[in-house]
């Protein structure tokens, strides 16, 4: 089991995303954007940062590096994807998860640990709908959006894994999310379950050093669940 | 060689937070008339590209047709 952290031009997490793994004793491995092949590779985390430096919109350029024909097709035979901050923009954009993400309401770039609800489960997490995690979030565009009958599709899936809610697990009238995202929407994962994105940064709660450990299962579902297809 | 204006702009029903903000900074200002404020990007592009090329261009890389309408005005043949 082995994990590829993509690294793109201005990515700046994807030492965080490594050491996450190597802390949780879990082999994880560099795979550069300008890369063809993710032979070796059970699963293919998109780190944080700034690819391109943002330019025209948070990972649009980023979506085009040849390595990202390799994710698409790793992702359509079922290969798990996580994207994170960045990461998360990049898969929108390469259409891997709908939707899109805009400025954050405020118009302010936001650093701070936030309340996550799980309202879903997916191939990167499976824990009981209710658990709350907290989790660093650390973004100037993570305000998610998309069109009505989009929503209507991810809600009766259970795609909406990760919402943003108030610290005991409710969600305010006005909405519970920093940013301003639609439904309080803060990670959502694709119809299969295999892909999935979300702008919190879980790999920051790994080691209980840098203040939490509700990180971790990120990391380790994912080994778990490719541990049972393998049988 | 052929040259373009590109028009970006949040689809109709999106909210667009630097428009948002410079609505009620108008306001603030005084300017009590102003209604809406929407806020998008403006391209120039110049190249031996046809209209075609260009609308390709920006429904893959300079619009996100998910979020975004694009407009797209050709200045010189």
């Amino acid at each position: 089991m082995r994990f590829g952290v993509v690294v793109f031009p201005g990515s700046n997490c994807e030492q965080d995303v490594v050491g996450a793994c190597r802390y949780l004793g879990l082999e994880a491995e560099y795979v550069w954007h300008g890369d063809t092949s993710l032979d070796g590779f059970d699963a293919i985390v998109l780190p944080g940062g700034f690819s391109y430096g943002d330019y025209i919109r948070c990972g649009a350029v980023a979506r085009f590096s040849p390595v990202m024909n390799e994710v698409v097709r790793f992702a359509e035979r079922g290969g798990p994807v996580l994207g994170i901050c960045n990461g998360f923009q990049i898969l929108t954009e390469a259409h891997l998860l709908p939707g899109a993400l805009l400025r954050n309401r405020g118009l302010k770039f936001i650093c701070r640990r936030v309340p996550l609800r799980v309202d879903g489960s997916c191939d990167w997490l499976d824990l009981p709908l209710g658990t709350v995690l907290e989790v660093p979030i650390n973004h100037n565009e993570g305000n998610y959006t998309c069109d009505a009958a989009t929503l209507e599709r991810l809600n009766a899936n259970g795609q909406v894994v990760l919402r943003y809610c108030e610290p005991d697990g409710s969600s305010a009238e006005d909405g519970s999310a920093p940013n301003g995202a639609l439904d309080d929407i803060a990670g959502i994962c694709n119809e299969r379950g295999n892909v999935f994105g979300l702008m919190p940064h879980p790999e920051r709660v790994v080691d209980p050093l840098s203040g939490g450990t509700d990180g971790q299962p990120f990391l380790t579902t994912v080994v778990r669940k490719l541990a049972e297809v393998a049988g | 060689m052929a040259r373009y204006e590109i028009f970006v702009t949040y689809k109709t029903g999106i909210f667009d937070p630097p428009g948002a903000t410079a609505e009620r900074a108008l306001a603030n200002l005084g300017h009590e008339g102003v209604e809406s404020v929407r806020i998008g990007k403006y391209i120039q592009l110049a190249g031996d590209v046809s209209f075609e090329a260009v609308t390709e261009m920006c429904e893959k890389l300079l619009a996100n047709p998910v979020i975004e309408d694009f407009r797209i005005e050709t200045v010189e043949e």
